[in-house]
Formats: C-alpha cells, sequence, structure tokens
C-alpha cells in the first residue's frame, strides 16, 4: 500500500473537535476514505432507479432532478415502516456514552464518526422536514435544510459505517447506528448512489447466485481444485456433490471462500468434514444456484437483501432437502438469524433440524430450520464423533476474533470457542472489551472491503488489530481466527499493516487440520502446505 | 462562550423573569397559577399520547434485538437470559434493568490511545452515576409532591419523607433528593461542556432542560429554606388544581409562580423533546423483543412480493455450461 504508514496514520488522529460547529464543517469526500461510485451496468441489472456513472469527487452527481422530493419521500416511507427508525430518530439525549465505542471514530478521529453525530447527520433533516419545533426554530433546534452537499455528507458517512451494531450495545436506549445506516443507504439506492463493491456483488449474485459471478461450472470446477489440493495433502479424496436432489441438507456458505486464500483452507475444510461423515449418514449437497451465503443485499436495500436471500429457501425446496447448514460468515448470518424467516419464510417445506450423526435437534433453529456450521461442529466434538488429533495445530498460537454480526445479532459466542478448544492447545482471548458483544469490527464490513478505501479500512481496523497485537505481544499469537468470509478477505491486510506475522484462518480450516480421515496418509503439512509441528526440516 | 448554552440559559432567565414580573408586577396569578399548569397538563398527556401512538404506528417489521450475551442453542451451552433473553419474560427482566438501572450505560468505558499505538479501555462511571443520581431523585422529588395534591396525605408519602430528610439537617430538614437532584444536574451539565466530544454533539436542546430543572430544583430549595413561603397556601392552590376547583390564595410569592411556571413549561416542552426517551426506551426494537428469531416467525405487516431471480431463469442462461460440467439439470 502506497498509501499512509501506521505511524503517520497514528499521527492523524486528532480526538479534539474542530472550533466550527458540525453543520459548518462542509465534507471534504478525501482519497483513499471512499469507495467508487457503482457501475451503471450493475445497478441497471437488478432493475434499480437512476443507473448512470458518477463520480463522487466530481461537483455533479447527476442526481435526478426530483432529488430531494425522493429523499423526502423516503424518509416518510421510512419512518412509518420502521418503529426503529421512528423511535431513534426521536429519543436520543446525545449522551456521548457511543462517541468512542466506534473503531471509525477511534480510527479517525473525525468526530462525524461519533454513531451519535453519524446519526445527527440524518436526524437534523428529520427535524427541519418532520418535526414542528424543527421547522419554527430551525438551527436553533437542530434542524437544517437538505442540501446537496448535506447528501454528500451523507454519503460519505455513512459509507463509512460498518453497521456493527458495537454503539447499539452501549447506548442506553439501545439506539442502533446500522438501522440508521440501512435507511440511509436505501435512499441513496433511491438516487442511484451505491458504492461498486456493493452494487456488483448484488448484480452477480442475483445472476449468478454469488457475489463473484463464478458461472456454475466454474464453481464446481474450484470446487474440485480442492478436492485435489486435499487429495495431494491428505490421501483422502473427498467426493463433494452439487445440486443434488434427495439430498438431506443444503450446504450454503460465502463464495469468498471458494475464491481466496486463506478462504479456500476453510472451504476444503468443509470438504473434508463433509466426507467424513458421509459414512456416518451426513448427506450434504452444495448449490450452485445459491452458492452464496454473504448478502451485499443487506448493504443495499430491505428488499434487495430480499431478493437475494430467496435463492435459499427456493432452492432448499427444489432439492428437497430436511434443512440447511450455514458456512462461516458474518452478515449472512445476522440475515438468517434475524430476517431470512420473515422475509422469505415460513420454510414450512422444511423439517426442523436434527443432526443426523449425533440425533441432536436443532431446537433454536426450529422455525428458520438453519443451522450454523459451529453449532453443528461443537455438537459432533462434544459427542465425541469426530477423531481429532489437536496436536496437529501446535504451531498455531490462536485467538479468536468474534465477527459482528453473529455476536451482536445472534449472540454465537461459545459454540466457536469450543470448538476452536476442541481442535488446538494455544488459544488466547483478546482482552475483555474487545471481544463477544463488545467485539470490534475488522474495519471492512458492510459492503466496504475495497481496494480503493484502504486508508478508512486501516483506521476502522485499528481497535481490533490493536487487540491482536497486544496478544501477540503476550503471548505470542501468530494465527487470528474468524468466523467471516469477509474477515477471512480483509483481515490478512490489515494485520501486515497494524501487526505483521499474524495470520488468518476460519475455524474449520483449524478442524480439517486436527481431523483424522479414515485412510488418510501421514499428515506431514496442515491444508496450507505448511509443516506440521515436529514435522519441520 | 458557548451559543449552545447562552441560548438555552438566556430562555431560561427569560422565562424567570416574564412569571416572577408577571405576577409580582401584573398580578397575573391566575395565568400562572392555574391557566399555564392546566394548559401544560393538558399538553403534556395528549402530547406524550400522541408521540407514542406515532410510535406505536409504525410496525416492527423485524426482530432485530441487539444479542448481548450468548445466544440459547445447545443444551449444554448455558444462554445469557437476560442480555440476549429467548424469553417473554427474560425480555422484562431485560427492559426492567434497563429502565430502572441503566443497564447499557453502565457498561460505559473510555477509550484511549497511548504510544505505541495502544488502545487501552477505562472505567466510565461517572455518566452512569450521574444519570442514575438525577433520574431517582427527580422521581423521589415527585412523589414528595404528592403531599401537596393529595388530602389525607397517603402515610406512605410520610415515609418517604423520613427517609429523604433522614439526615436531620436545619429546621425545616434538607431532603436529600434535593440536594442529589442538583447536584447531578450541575454536573451533566458540567460534562456536556468540558468533555470536548460531548461539548461538540451537544445542541441549545441539550442544555434547555438541564437550566429548566436546575431552576425548578433551585425554586424549590429556596422556597422551602431561604424565601420561606406560606406552605398552606401553596397546597391549597395545588388542591384546587387537582380537585378542578382552582383557588388563588394569598401571601405565597412570585418565587413560587416562577416554579410551578417552570415545571409548567417542562411539561408543556416535554412530548416535543428528547425528554421522551422516557417512553421511547419501552419502545426500543434492539432491547425489547426476545432473540429467539429461528425458533419463532415473525410477521412483518408490510412484506411484499419481490422480483427474484429463480432457478428456472438461472439454469435457462447456464444450462449447457452445467450440463457439461455434469450437473444435474431440470430441463436436458
Amino acid at each position: 500500500m502506497s498509501d499512509p504508514k501506521p505511524n503517520e496514520l497514528i499521527e492523524k488522529i486528532d480526538y479534539n473537535s474542530p472550533q466550527k460547529g458540525w453543520m459548518d464543517v462542509p465534507v471534504n469526500i478525501r482519497k483513499g476514505m471512499y469507495c467508487y461510485a457503482s457501475n451503471p451496468k450493475s445497478v441497471d441489472y437488478v432493475h434499480l432507479p437512476h443507473a448512470r456513472a458518477w463520480n463522487p469527487l466530481e461537483e455533479d452527481w447527476k442526481l435526478p432532478d426530483n432529488w430531494k422530493e425522493i429523499v423526502h419521500n423516503a424518509f416518510r416511507e421510512r419512518l412509518d415502516r420502521f418503529r426503529s427508525f421512528k423511535v431513534f430518530m426521536d429519543i436520543c439525549v446525545r449522551c456521548g456514552a457511543c462517541a468512542d465505542k466506534c473503531h471509525f471514530f477511534i480510527g479517525t478521529g473525525d468526530p462525524k464518526n461519533m454513531p451519535v453525530l453519524r446519526a445527527e447527520l440524518l436526524r437534523s433533516v428529520y427535524r427541519n422536514d418532520f418535526t414542528t419545533a424543527g421547522k419554527i426554530l430551525g438551527k436553533v433546534a437542530g434542524a437544517r435544510e437538505l442540501t446537496l452537499d448535506v447528501l454528500k455528507e451523507w454519503w460519505y458517512y455513512f459509507f463509512q459505517c460498518s453497521e456493527c451494531r458495537r454503539c447499539s450495545v452501549f447506548c442506553p436506549y439501545g439506539i442502533d447506528t446500522a438501522e440508521i445506516t440501512i435507511m440511509a443507504r436505501e435512499i441513496f439506492n433511491l438516487l442511484g448512489l451505491n458504492i461498486d463493491w456493493i452494487a456488483t456483488p448484488v448484480a452477480n449474485c442475483y445472476r449468478t447466485g454469488n457475489h463473484l459471478g463464478i458461472q456454475p461450472h466454474a464453481f464446481k470446477e474450484m470446487i474440485e481444485f480442492f478436492v485435489d489440493d486435499i487429495e495431494e495433502k491428505t490421501g483422502v479424496k473427498v467426493e463433494p456433490s452439487f445440486n443434488k436432489k434427495g439430498a438431506d441438507i443444503l450446504f450454503v456458505t460465502p463464495s469468498g471462500d471458494v475464491f481466496a486464500d486463506p478462504g479456500t483452507y476453510t472451504a476444503m475444510g468443509y470438504l473434508m468434514l463433509f466426507h467424513y461423515l458421509k459414512e456416518q449418514g451426513l448427506n450434504v449437497t452444495w448449490s450452485t444456484y445459491a452458492s452464496e451465503g454473504g448478502n451485499f443485499g443487506f448493504f443495499t436495500s430491505h428488499e434487495m437483501m430480499k431478493r437475494l436471500n430467496s435463492k435459499m429457501y427456493a432452492e432448499a425446496k427444489r432439492l428437497g432437502v430436511k434443512w440447511i447448514l450455514g458456512g462461516e460468515c458474518g452478515h449472512m448470518w445476522r440475515v438468517i438469524n434475524q430476517y431470512m424467516d420473515t422475509m422469505n419464510g415460513p420454510a414450512d417445506f422444511l423439517e426442523e433440524p436434527v443432526s443426523p450423526i449425533t440425533g441432536t435437534k436443532f431446537t433454536n433453529a426450529r422455525s428458520t430450520k438453519m443451522v450454523h456450521i459451529s453449532e453443528f461442529t461443537a455438537d459432533l466434538i462434544y459427542h465425541n464423533k469426530l477423531k481429532l488429533d489437536k496436536s496437529r495445530n501446535d504451531n498455531l498460537i490462536v485467538t479468536y476474533h468474534d465477527s459482528c454480526n453473529p455476536a451482536r445479532g445472534m449472540g454465537l459466542f461459545d459454540e466457536p470457542r469450543y470448538v476452536i478448544n476442541g481442535v488446538c492447545n494455544h488459544f488466547h482471548e483478546m482482552p475483555r472489551n474487545t471481544i463477544r458483544e463488545q467485539t470490534f469490527c475488522c474495519g471492512s464490513g458492510s459492503g466496504l472491503n475495497a481496494g480503493e478505501d484502504m486508508e478508512l479500512r486501516m483506521c476502522g481496523g485499528l481497535p481490533r488489530a490493536n487487540a491482536v497485537k497486544h496478544v501477540h505481544d503476550k503471548f505470542g499469537v501468530n494465527m487470528l481466527v474468524c468466523i467471516c468470509a469477509i474477515d477471512r478477505a480483509v483481515f490478512p491486510p490489515l494485520m501486515d499493516y497494524w501487526v505483521p506475522e499474524v495470520g488468518v484462518a476460519g475455524i474449520t480450516e483449524l478442524v480439517a487440520n486436527a481431523l483424522i480421515m479414515p485412510g488418510e496418509m501421514e499428515r506431514t503439512t496442515n491444508l496450507r502446505g505448511e509443516p506440521l509441528a515436529g514435522m519441520e526440516e | 462562550m458557548n451559543v449552545k448554552y447562552m441560548f438555552s440559559l438566556v430562555a431560561v432567565i427569560l422565562l424567570f423573569l416574564l412569571a416572577y414580573l408577571g405576577v409580582e408586577a401584573a398580578g397575573l396569578q391566575v395565568l400562572f397559577g392555574i391557566v399555564i399548569p392546566y394548559a401544560a397538563i393538558i399538553i403534556f398527556i395528549i402530547g406524550v399520547i400522541n408521540r407514542v401512538i406515532g410510535w406505536a404506528r409504525s410496525p416492527v417489521p423485524f426482530r432485530i434485538p441487539s444479542t448481548c450475551g450468548q445466544q440459547r442453542s445447545l443444551p449444554w451451552i448455558k444462554s445469557s437470559e437476560l442480555d440476549n433473553p429467548f424469553t417473554k419474560s427474560g425480555v422484562v427482566a431485560r427492559m426492567f434493568l434497563e429502565i430502572f438501572f441503566f443497564r447499557s450505560l453502565f457498561r460505559n468505558t473510555r477509550s484511549k490511545l497511548a504510544e505505541g499505538p495502544r488502545i487501552y479501555f477505562t472505567l466510565e462511571i461517572w455518566l452512569w452515576l450521574a444519570a442514575i443520581a438525577f433520574h431517582w431523585s427527580f422521581l423521589t422529588v415527585i412523589v414528595r409532591h404528592l403531599r401537596l395534591f393529595t388530602e389525607p396525605v397517603p402515610f406512605w408519602i410520610g415515609f418517604l419523607e423520613k427517609a429523604d430528610g433522614f439526615f436531620q439537617i436545619g429546621v425545616p430538614g434538607i431532603f436529600l433528593s434535593g440536594i442529589v437532584l442538583l447536584a447531578a444536574v450541575f454536573y451533566l451539565f458540567l460534562r456536556r461542556v468540558i468533555i470536548p466530544q460531548v461539548n461538540y454533539v451537544s445542541l441549545s436542546q441539550d442544555f434547555f432542560p438541564l437550566f429548566l430543572i436546575f431552576g425548578i430544583a433551585f425554586t424549590g430549595i429556596l422556597m422551602r429554606h431561604f424565601a420561606k413561603i406560606d406552605v398552606t397556601g401553596a397546597k391549597q392552590l395545588a388542591m384546587g388544581l387537582v380537585t378542578l376547583h382552582p383557588t388563588i390564595p394569598q401571601g405565597i410569592g412570585g418565587v413560587f409562580y416562577v416554579h410551578i411556571f417552570f415545571v409548567s413549561v417542562l411539561l408543556a416542552y416535554f412530548p416535543f423533546s428528547k425528554l421522551m426517551h422516557m417512553g421511547g426506551i419501552f419502545m426500543s426494537p434492539t432491547r425489547n423483543l426476545t432473540g429467539d428469531t429461528r425458533a419463532a416467525r415473525h410477521v412483518n405487516p408490510w412484506n411484499y412480493p419481490v422480483e427474484v431471480h429463480t432457478y428456472e431463469e438461472y439454469e435457462e442462461e447456464f444450462r449447457e455450461k452445467m450440463i457439461e460440467a455434469g450437473l444435474p439439470v431440470e430441463k436436458e
């Protein structure tokens, strides 16, 4: 990265507020801190309005003539549809408890990255347009008119929020900035103002079933490449099935893990785990149509989220499976846990999930019928259904990052830890204020994991990286384990930047390393081809 | 000098003068003692109901609790029924702790950046403490005032007064709640001025209620301990208001009218301000919903059909490639 060096970035952080009031500080859309504008082809492909080429740095955003009216009406519509939005617009007392809870504020010092002020960007216009006091008293009541500059400010700062919900944990009223950001982004999409890192994956996912636009034959080829790789390292030939009617379980995971290291090792882990369990009665299929767990529609609008998410149930129904198993992914799990059933359910064509290996009924998923791989694996380990050699992970000193969405939109904390402790010997937690419900975002969530906003990502990822550094210095941690595909894509550069020498892995990769496969040859390397502890020469 | 709080301070001073001079110079006792209090109460009640109904009218399309603890999943994993409630009773417990003890605020920390760089967190208890002190002492003060609005006075108000005046300092005895209220309001004001980040996000309307409540507490203490107004007269007026036979007794002085004018302003201002957090906290969807979202389906009243890309359309586009790759297809 040619951009600022770590020490330069740190020097830039200034927690002192500007002299001028925030309404008088104009937005400065700065290179390295924003993502490129959406490609009109992608916007058009999913039939979203006002597709056009535009550039955030240019004065003219080529907005539709009636853009103010569109914003006003969209605002009202969302107030009427979402109690969350309406209540959160009204009740903030600006106590400031949220201010330094945001990773983007901690990492940039920009006051408009304080969750309270981020919300005030919208609230000020809300007061002006929808409250009596705001209409009469204007600026004195904290109201301001919507102008082009205000819209640009919105755009800049609502694409500097990763919808991680950390602020909502500390807010005495539970005000969730993610909710507010979601509404703002819905409004942007009515004006054709998405970022391309979201818009193009959305279009891809709509067409090919996954964000990366991998077509069915290529998807199969990529998985088959893993099959060869696994055979090379373990001597076992796994046989995944695709789009298989009559399978018991449909497996859906983020396509990022099929595509790029180090996520690929996690994907290989799934293949090995499923192969291992085959003899014990696991009948699972991958799908090329529903080949994406993640859902960048979630970062576009509720409607787009629903449109992309619909494929999971549709495919489960077409293939006639009993239930769905979901891989390691962050926001995918918020969508599944808090939205899917409501949006695309009821899934009455599926059965209450039961592990075919242990007989465990996943009653907590009895309506949605979708189980997390960590729940599934933890249950297997608890019932001693996996033969494991933990020492194969002995070269790893591991810490665990709770991904925001499974943490604060689900509460998946102890299952992954149980699995980690079941498959490796050296595990150390990061400090209490940075894990579990207080976990820090990777800095690149909610579609901000592009290349052009690298400075923003390094700023936003600072609190997380700093906690990793703490355990790296203290315990010699050399592996950051996570259950999110975005994490796996964005942590390697973040670690290189702030804490070199710390790698990144998914939990299932570690499971597969430790898993003693029937008929395997002597394992001398892990899935990465690195020698196992004691096998170095 | 800070424009934001000056504006509110001046407003409260003007309100003070308005009431004081209105009574002392213009003799508008009826206006400040009867008309305005009634109007304020009506505005308060209708305004609050309106606001709450307004919120209630917007549905809760998705169940989106902030899950701050372990979910209920496998039977051998201990779930956190308080921070990630699976049941309604868990939600009630969570809400109880939020509403009465500000549990989320209690989590507050301060993040600091040191050389290294090293980010660390320190306990930040003062905001929580001041908020608790403020709300509980204000509640105590309000409940104590019921003595003026009831006849006979319920015995438990006497108990409360005894407890509140426990230290028996001075005659009449100082009530702890009044002092704590003043101190808490003053601290909440100070932090808005002194802590740069809080100052930066503060608006005029964040200072206004603080000054107003300070004025209420201050005039109250003034009357009890210094101006020593005729309590019988005050009670007569209060009883007149609640029994709908309003009277203006003699000899209760300007400070008293300022006091009830401030209270009236606070009541009338309440429904249009952030003070509505009192009602809003009950309706916050990140706190008042169960986390059993995969076990029980939540229904969105406006869930509408959307355009989707069906498997048939997908196969149509990729059929040949799929067949070539050996993937099963619906139509050969």
